[in-house]
């Protein structure tokens, strides 16, 4: 598996990080009620087709990247900067 | 008060030369990372070329020469290698000192886009990754820079904690290139 990082250009699998689920770019606001917020800490759909994640470029630039890809035919569909992402900016 | 005796990463290591190829340590003086503070990109290029007159680099790439360079060093920051930074960056970027954190190589000479083949997983043959790319991946385990200076010429900087296995590494690497072009 391969990565393009939009700063490294492709890369091996070997450097990067798998996060989780992209979910956490989309925090509650602090009073959004409990059910939001244990959707948002604890739940997560398992979809078999495709999935939004959170990875780290960790040994290359170090930039988080939302990564879009199937599940299904391991087709990577898109890579962008987290920082360039609603709500990713830190 | 102790006269303490500095030591660099590599002392007792190097240089080495093994079937032409040559690995040695070079001091590049002070190590700066630079993050520029968001929406401070611009007027942090201004003051880094007023004050010490380098073009910052694009992801990918470094600017500047033997002496004074500034290194792309992963998302959002640079790495300045040479002066002390200029007081005045201090208002547009985060300011960090890494001059004692790095082992800074100069690997060179015929053979030496093999040697690194051996060890790190990107294409850094000429035709694609030219002199002034500049690139953050791994060497073996170990996460690197690597830029090129020259035809045959690399800078490599590793941790300083992993020097002595940096080095071993590459001499390795160097003796399998040198032994596969005797045969
Ligand atoms: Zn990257």
């Amino acid at each position: 598996m391969r990565l393009t990082c939009p700063q490294c250009g492709e890369r091996d699998r070997r450097e990067f990080y798998y996060v989780g689920d992209a979910v956490a770019l989309e925090r509650p606001a602090p009073d959004a009620g409990d059910e939001a917020w244990e959707a948002y800490v604890h739940l997560r759909d398992n979809p078999a087709g495709e999935t939004r994640d959170l990875w780290y470029h960790e040994a290359g630039c170090g930039a988080w990247l939302v990564v879009t890809r199937n599940t299904v035919t391991h087709a990577v569909l898109d890579v962008v900067l987290a920082s360039d992402v609603k709500g990713g900016g830190a | 008060m102790a006269e303490l005796i500095a030591k660099s990463p590599c002392d007792g290591l190097l240089p080495v030369e093994i079937g032409g190829v040559t690995l040695r340590e070079v001091d590049l003086g002070h190590l700066t990372a630079l993050a520029p503070h968001r929406g401070k990109e611009k007027s942090f290029a201004e003051a880094m070329k007023a004050a010490h007159g380098l073009t910052l680099p694009k992801p990918g790439r470094a600017t500047g020469k033997d002496g004074k360079r500034l290194i792309w060093f992963g998302r959002a920051h640079v790495l300045l290698a040479g002066p002390a930074p200029a007081a005045r960056l201090l208002s547009h970027a985060a300011v960090t000192d890494q001059s004692d954190a790095w082992a800074a190589l100069r690997i060179e000479g015929e053979g030496v886009e093999d040697v690194l083949a051996r060890l790190v997983p990107i294409d850094l043959r000429q035709q694609v990754f030219k002199r002034g790319h500049t690139a953050r991946t791994q060497l073996q385990h170990m996460n690197v820079s690597i830029t090129r200076l020259g035809d045959d010429a690399f800078m490599i900087l590793g941790f300083r904690s992993m020097a002595t296995t940096l080095v071993h590494e590459l001499e390795t690497a160097m003796s399998g290139v040198a032994a596969r072009r005797a045969g």
